[in-house]
C-alpha cells in the first residue's frame, strides 16, 4: 500500500493560508499527479498534503473585464462542457479533449497542470500563446504573474511555498485565432512528444498578414517555451507556402529538444517543424 | 478520521487516514474486491468508479475527498445474483476475457450509456480509451456496450411520451 501522508482539508482560502504560513503542505487538487507520487516509486512522497479540492473560492469559469477567467480547480470535462469556453476559447477545449481520457478530464485541472510544471504540460503553450495572466494569492494577498514568467525553470514555477494558484485569466482578443495540436504515442492517455500552440491576429480574408504571432511549444525544453525567431518570420507574412517553409525550418533550428522515454530529439524536431508547416498550409487553404 | 459516503446505495463509515485511496478503502476496508488495481497510476482504468456519476480511477482519489459523495462500483449494477443489462451484453458477445479490465470497462460503459447520448462506435471507443484491455478483445467490448446501448435506446422509446 503506498503511504499515507497527513492531511487537512481546509473549507476556506483563509484557512488554507494560514495553514500553509505555518507548515511545509503539498496541495493536492484532483490527485492526478500527487496520487501517483505517494506509491514513493518516483522520489519522496510529501511530507504534509493540504487538500484543497473543496474551496470552492477556486472554482468556477466567468467572464471577466474582456477576459475568460478559469478557476484553478476547473478540470478538463468542465472546461471541454463550458459554453463560455465553446465560444470564446475553443482551442482549450479542443486541448482538454486530448488530455488523458474520461477519467483524468473529470479529475485534472488546470491549476495542477499549472503547477505541476512540466515541460510536457498540455495546457501550458496555450497559457503562453494567448498571455495567460494567473493569479496567486497568499495571505499576504493576490498577484498577478504572466505565463512567461510562471515557469522559470525545470518543473519550477513563480509560486512561493506559502502561496496557492487561485485561477488564470485569459484575455480575449477581437480577430485572434488560436490553434493546439498535441503529438503523443496515442490520442488518449498520451504524455506528449510535442505539444504546440499558435495565436495571431488577422483579418478574415486567407491571404491578410498575421499580427501579434505568439508560437509556444511544450516538450520541447526543460521549460514550456516560445519560439521568437520563428514568431519574427511569421509576424506581418500571409499564410502562403514560402512562409511556411521558412517558418518550419526555422522552428526545427531554434527548438533544441532532448532524446527521452517519450521520443527522440530529432523526431521533436522534425514533427514540430511539420506541425507547424501544416498549421500555417491549413489557414492558407493551399 | 472519520468519512461517510454511500456505496451502492448503503451509506457507509470508515475511519481511515484522509490519503489513503478510494481504491483501497474499497477493497480492504469495505471487502469490495470487484474494483480491481491494475496499475496503480492511473494509466489502466482497471479501477474505474463513478463518483457522483463521473467516471475516476479509484487508485487517484483520496477518501477524503470521497466524504458526502455516492459512489458506485461494480458490484452496485446488477447485484449479488443479477446482472444489469450491460454485464449481459458483455457475457453475450464475449466482452470479457481474463477479466481484469472487465469492472473498468463495465463503469466505463455504464458512465456513458448513463448520458443518454446517442452512442456510435467512435463515442464508444472514447469513452473506454482510458482503460486498457490486456487480452486486447477491445472488438467485443465495443460490441457489448453497443448492443446495452441499443436496447436502453429500445426499451426508452417503449414508454410513453412524458
Amino acid at each position: 500500500m503506498p503511504v499515507e501522508p497527513p492531511v487537512v482539508s481546509p473549507r476556506t482560502l483563509v484557512e488554507a493560508y494560514s495553514l500553509l504560513a505555518a507548515d511545509d503542505y503539498r496541495p493536492v487538487a484532483g490527485g492526478t499527479d500527487l496520487l501517483v507520487e505517494i506509491t514513493g516509486e518516483l522520489g519522496e512522497p510529501p511530507e504534509r498534503v493540504l487538500d484543497i479540492w473543496h474551496l470552492d473560492e477556486l472554482r468556477g469559469i466567468r467572464m471577466e473585464s474582456n477576459a475568460l477567467v478559469l478557476g484553478a480547480l476547473t478540470t478538463y470535462a468542465e472546461m471541454r462542457r463550458s459554453p463560455l469556453v465553446a465560444e470564446f476559447l475553443p482551442a482549450f477545449a479542443e486541448a482538454a479533449a486530448t488530455i488523458g481520457a474520461a477519467q483524468i478530464q473529470n479529475r485534472a485541472t488546470i491549476g495542477g497542470n499549472a503547477i505541476h510544471a512540466s515541460p510536457a504540460g498540455d495546457m501550458l503553450p496555450l497559457l503562453l500563446a494567448c498571455d495567460a495572466q494567473l493569479v496567486v494569492g497568499g495571505a499576504q494577498g493576490e498577484r498577478w504573474v504572466a505565463a512567461r514568467d510562471f515557469w522559470p525553470a525545470y518543473r519550477r514555477t513563480a509560486l512561493a511555498p506559502t502561496e496557492l494558484l487561485l485561477r488564470i485569466c485569459i484575455p480575449l482578443a477581437t480577430g485572434r485565432h488560436v490553434r493546439y495540436r498535441k503529438v503523443g504515442g496515442r490520442r488518449a492517455q498520451a504524455i506528449s512528444k510535442v505539444v504546440m500552440a499558435l495565436a495571431w491576429q488577422a483579418d478574415d480574408a486567407v491571404d491578410a498578414p498575421w499580427r501579434d504571432v505568439h508560437l509556444a511549444l511544450g516538450s520541447v525544453a526543460a521549460t514550456p517555451i516560445r519560439a521568437p525567431r520563428t514568431e519574427a518570420v511569421l509576424e506581418g507574412s500571409a499564410p502562403d507556402e514560402p512562409t511556411a517553409d521558412r517558418a518550419a525550418s526555422t522552428l526545427a533550428s531554434e527548438i533544441n529538444p532532448i532524446d527521452d522515454v517519450r521520443s527522440s530529439a530529432d523526431y521533436r524536431r522534425a514533427v514540430a517543424a511539420r506541425v507547424l508547416h501544416r498549421l500555417i498550409r491549413e489557414q492558407g487553404g493551399w | 478520521m472519520t468519512y461517510r459516503f454511500v456505496v451502492n446505495g448503503d451509506p457507509v463509515e470508515v475511519d481511515v487516514p484522509g490519503m489513503r485511496r478510494l481504491l483501497d478503502v474499497l477493497r480492504e476496508d469495505l471487502a469490495l474486491t470487484g474494483t480491481k488495481e491494475g496499475c496503480g497510476e492511473g494509466e489502466c482504468g482497471a479501477c474505474s468508479v463513478l463518483l457522483d456519476g463521473a467516471l475516476v480511477d479509484a487508485c487517484l482519489v483520496p477518501i477524503c475527498q470521497v466524504d458526502g459523495t455516492i459512489v458506485r462500483t461494480v458490484e452496485g449494477l446488477g447485484g449479488e445474483r443479477a446482472l444489469n443489462d450491460l454485464q449481459a451484453a458483455f457475457l453475450e458477445t464475449g466482452g470479457a476475457q481474463c477479466g481484469i479490465c472487465t469492472p473498468g470497462m463495465l463503469m466505463a460503459g455504464e458512465a456513458l450509456l448513463a448520458t443518454g447520448a446517442a452512442t456510435n462506435d467512435a463515442t464508444i471507443r472514447e469513452a473506454i480509451a482510458g482503460n486498457l484491455c490486456r487480452c486486447t478483445g477491445y472488438t467485443k467490448i465495443v460490441e457489448a456496450i453497443a448492443l446495452a446501448a441499443g436496447r436502453r435506446r429500445a426499451s426508452a422509446g417503449d414508454e410513453p411520451p412524458a
